[in-house]
């Protein structure tokens, strides 16, 4: 899960991190109030930043200084509902303005090729760190950081110190260092970034913007709740994750049901694949309904799947391992049931290929369930040719 | 031979009187497997019937491995467990620890993995987030069907479960040395590359099939190890071609970030190496059989 701007901010400041002061606006009003604010405890001039969970939002006009509160209204009308590479700004961040002396960057994350933490930092700040990679390669330090010793300031300082930030600000750097690996770990996450970390002219360091993306396996021990985002959440997938399905949004037209999450993957690709032949037919959306693939469970895939009004077929693959395909045909054939019960009477065909353990059972219930949506295919390419094909022949 | 998991391989399960320790417990054991026992510390001292068989519950993993010679751990104990179940393993010292567990945070899984290391490496850690080791006819630890496929002359190694099975099901004709499931979270134990030498050096391997999918570099480096290290025919598959950037696809790895982690990308630097890639798991198959008969 990424984070906000804003709540990536309100993170450090729990965990003593400087920032700049700030408050998020959902509308222009609530924008001129808390310019007004700052106005009064002397500080009249702020930056209106908006919020998206994207990079470049200065280059597409999202991040503009004001002057008073008139101006901050006027910044933040133009700015919310902006849209910035597909994300809508919903909210903006007003924060003071800071005078900024130099620009550095300090980073925590997964090193997944070395299974273990690393700290980036670069005395070239306030760009994109891939950016500085490629243009000045030596101005970045890359420091392994082991799980189990982690970082403590003397640590910390060695980042500091390797990343040639200067001394007058390595002692206020190594500090916010320590704090962001504290907050690194406690709140499981697998990327904090501050970019820039800013010295300003009276010499102090301060966190200037933030990105930070929480490991959502942890969510069972982390209040995530509290930073989850209905406005840029698609309703679909919204609803799917609250029947516990495991379900992707995508752009295309053959809605795909399948079990195991690499199986799900190859679907997609082999259905993209078969769509070419057919006028750029494309999957759907992404869903693995597990190894167990119950009836119920099918049922409440069937029906997130077919609420996606750009589906025009649907492909179930299933491969019986554990769960044998007799189970699941008949999870399918009650599946249906259910649906038709509760006046979801599907009518988009159904193309379903089951292959491994029980098969032969498996099919041959749903050849006697007789079901005049679905259409059985015994291989997965064949199969995922045939739903192009009827995808293409509704007008997809 | 096969590779890691042998005929004489000693399975403990820990988490063992839990549903999924239970089921799968009872699944190996019909599959042929040593289960010689499993872990509960409030049920030390116990049995649990498993498949007919009466199996004895330790409290820790070094009291099982003392009493029952086991040598390959396989973890079904919850995400929230999985830390300290995996860190009593490799204080144990055992060779072998298999874990199945889905969900781990991968902090957990970092500091296990760097307490692994630390210890000298004297425990291999396959998974987390993964299916376990079939070597047919031999043993199976973890939750791979046993039934879908024969013994046999292939190797596999894969990120997923489900295409492993499918893959495993399309070839039973020729069958297998060993399948491994290596997992899909972002950090794990034995990687490709272990994988890749440990087949390599196998007189029983003749031929291996490497799936893969999006996220990480691993099959980039796999790629580069194999041009390197790897004499017996290497056929590959890649999962995601259609993912979308910053989307996790069902496993927690499974992300593309940028441009880094992409299908195409990990597809040219597998064929870059030599190894020949399927456009669909049937094709990767024929594939597999094109190569196999001149292997």
């Amino acid at each position: 899960m990424d984070l906000f701007e804003y709540q990536a901010k309100e993170l450090f400041a729990e965990y003593g991190v400087p920032v700049p002061k700030d408050k998020v606006a959902d509308t222009a009003a609530e924008a001129r109030e808390i310019s007004a604010a700052f106005a009064a405890e002397g500080s009249p001039q702020v930056v209106v930043k908006a919020q998206v969970k994207t990079g470049g939002r200065g280059k597409a006009g999202g991040v503009k200084l004001a002057d008073g509160p008139d101006e901050t209204y006027e910044r933040a009308e133009r700015i919310l509902g902006m849209d910035i590479k597909g994300h809508t700004v919903h909210k903006v961040l007003i924060a003071e303005a800071t005078d900024i002396q130099a620009e550095y960057y300090l980073s925590f994350l997964l090193d997944r090729a070395n299974r273990t933490f690393m700290s980036i930092c670069s005395v070239e700040g306030g760009v994109e760190i891939e950016e500085v990679a490629h243009s000045n390669p030596e101005a970045i330090a890359r420091i392994p950081v082991s799980p189990l010793t982690g970082v403590d300031y003397a640590t910390a300082m060695e980042i500091i110190k390797a990343g040639r930030i200067p001394d007058e600000a390595a002692e206020q750097a190594a500090m916010l260092a320590e704090r962001l690996w504290a907050m690194f770990t406690d709140e499981d996450a697998t990327l904090v970034e501050v970019n820039p970390m800013v010295l300003t002219p009276d010499g102090r360091v301060l966190a200037l913007d933030g990105k930070v993306t929480l490991d959502d396996n942890a969510a069972f021990r982390q209040d995530h709740e509290r930073f989850a985002d209905a406005s840029s959440t698609d309703p679909i997938e919204a609803r799917a994750k609250a029947k516990h399905l495991n379900y992707v949004k995508l752009d295309g037209q053959v809605g795909i049901i399948g079990n195991g999450a690499g199986l799900v993957m190859s679907t997609l690709d082999v259905v993209a694949y078969a769509g070419e032949q057919f006028g750029g037919i494309r999957p759907a959306n992404f869903l693995d309904i597990g190894g167990g693939a119950s009836a119920e469970v099918m049922a409440n895939g069937l029906e997130i799947v077919l609420s996606d009004p750009s589906v025009k077929c649907v492909f179930v693959n299933v491969f019986g391992g554990i769960t044998a395909c007799d189970a699941v045909a008949n999870g399918i054939v009650s599946a249906l049931g259910m649906l038709a019960d509760s006046g979801g009477q599907v009518d988009l065909p159904i193309v379903v290929r089951l292959d491994g353990n029980k098969a032969a059972e498996g099919r041959a219930i749903l050849r006697e369930a007789n079901l005049a949506v679905v259409e059985q295919v015994d291989t997965m390419d064949g199969a995922a040719r045939r739903a192009a094909e009827l995808a293409a022949a509704k007008g997809a | 031979m096969a590779i890691f998991l042998t005929a004489e391989s000693r399975v403990m399960i820990q988490g063992i009187t839990g549903s999924e320790g239970r089921k799968h417990g009872a699944r190996m054991l019909a599959a042929g497997t040593e289960v010689v026992g499993g872990t509960n510390p409030r049920k030390a001292g116990q049995t649990i019937e498993l498949n007919g068989a009466s199996v004895p519950v330790f409290g820790t993993v070094a009291d099982t491995m003392a009493h029952t010679g086991a040598d390959v751990s396989v973890v079904f104990v919850p995400a929230s467990g999985t830390k300290a179940a995996v860190i009593e393993a490799i204080e144990a010292r055992i060779p072998l620890c298999i874990v199945i567990t889905e969900g781990i945070p991968v902090h957990d899984t970092a500091e296990f993995w760097a307490r692994a290391v630390d210890a000298g490496n004297v425990t291999r850690i396959v998974g987390p987030n993964c299916p376990g080791i079939a070597s047919p006819g031999k043993s199976n630890a973890g939750i791979i069907p046993a039934d879908i496929t024969t013994e046999g002359r292939i190797g596999l190694v894969s990120k997923s479960g489900t295409l492993t099975y499918q893959m495993m099901y399309e070839l039973r004709d020729i069958g297998f040395s060993t399948a491994v499931g290596i997992g899909g979270d972002p950090v794990i134990g034995t990687t490709h590359i272990d994988c890749l030498r440990a087949f390599q050096d196998d007189p029983e391997t003749a031929a291996i099939v490497m799936i893969g999918e999006i996220g990480g570099d691993a099959e980039e480096r796999a790629a580069a190890f194999i041009e390197q290290n790897v004499s017996k025919p290497v056929v590959g598959y890649v999962a995601g071609f259609t993912a979308p950037e910053g989307k996790t696809m069902g496993h927690a790895g499974a992300i593309i970030s940028g441009s880094s982690g992409t299908a195409q990308a990990k597809k040219e630097a597998l064929e870059k190496a030599g190894v020949r890639v399927g456009k669909t798991p049937s094709e990767t198959a024929a594939l597999v059989r094109e190569v196999i008969r001149s292997a």
